[in-house]
């Protein structure tokens, strides 16, 4: 999988700053919930593979997930974080998505 | 039992199993199939404790169900409408994937020369997986590993209580048994990513 996603073409408003504009266009977020139960060699491993994270990354994340009860692993738009927490569901992680 | 290793040549990754752990790996991922494929399965009253503990194929029509509560989570948190939606796009397909996953640690324990039914004593399964077939089997420990986990109420750093636990106790011998899938899943992973 592409771990870049490309924003589609819009129309941006000239006064927003880079920062607002990341925001309008990716609004959702896929989270990943600390559990009892998964491995954190598996955790990383499911973070390098289905999102394509380098290793380190994938660690960072799978620590704040252990260490914090959760971490934002992934966001976009609502239909491509739905397909993310559905995947995270299928790896058999406890994963929600929202709106940022 | 050493779990698993990667083939150097190959690039596959490679365990042996014995009889009685194929057997048991077997079991284990055919309850799974049963809780994931049966959604009028009901829980059954004539097993002795420690069946009863590691048969997590219960009921599976009652949304409450803990083991499936978790196996598919509720998506949004906030948001029953957007819930129910996402659970009902998603949840048929994700039940038929962990299915076909747990089917294929089934047919391969066989395709490897585990019988039927284990009879013979000093019986040794070698399986042999590419490296998809490896994730397919690390998503099934996982799902076999939470559905025990739910059942026996594993909570974060609770070892010691279940070290101590009288040697009687069906429960203990439970956690044992989601204690080794998780070592095979432990090895699986440095297996695959070394």
């Amino acid at each position: 999988m592409d771990p870049v996603s490309t924003a589609s073409p819009v129309t941006v408003d000239p006064t927003l700053a880079p920062d607002e504009i990341t925001f309008l266009s990716k609004p959702w977020v896929t989270i990943v919930w600390n559990d009892p139960v998964n491995l954190m060699s598996y955790v990383t491993f499911v973070f390098t593979k289905y999102f394509g994270y380098e290793k380190a990354k994938a660690e960072k994340l799978m620590l704040e997930v252990h260490n914090d009860g959760k971490s934002v692993v992934s966001n976009g738009t609502r239909e491509e974080m739905e397909r993310d927490v559905q995947a995270m569901h299928e790896y058999g992680l406890w994963a929600t998505l929202e709106k940022s | 039992m050493s779990g698993f290793e990667r083939h150097t040549t190959t690039g596959h990754v490679i365990a042996n199993f014995s009889g009685f752990e194929a057997d048991l790996l077997r079991s284990l991922a055919s309850q799974l199939v049963e809780l994931l494929r049966n959604e009028a399965a009901v829980p059954r009253d004539d097993l002795d404790p420690f069946e009863a503990l590691m048969d997590f194929s219960g009921p599976t029509n009652e949304p409450e169900d803990p083991v499936l509560q978790r196996l598919f989570p509720t998506a949004y948190q906030d948001d029953e409408q957007a819930a129910a939606e996402f659970r009902r796009f998603t949840e048929g397909t994700l039940r038929d994937g962990k299915s076909r996953s747990a089917e294929a640690i089934i047919d391969a324990l066989e395709e490897a020369g585990l019988p039927p039914e284990l009879t013979e004593d000093g019986l040794v399964i070698d399986v042999e997986l590419t490296a998809a077939q490896g994730e397919s089997w690390l998503r099934s420990f996982t799902d076999v590993r939470l559905a025990l986990a739910t059942r026996l109420g594993v909570e974060e750093g609770d070892e010691e209580y279940w070290y101590h636990l009288p040697d009687d106790d069906p429960r203990g011998q439970a956690h044992e048994i989601y204690e080794w899938v998780g070592y095979l899943q432990e090895t699986l992973v440095d297996a695959l990513t070394s």
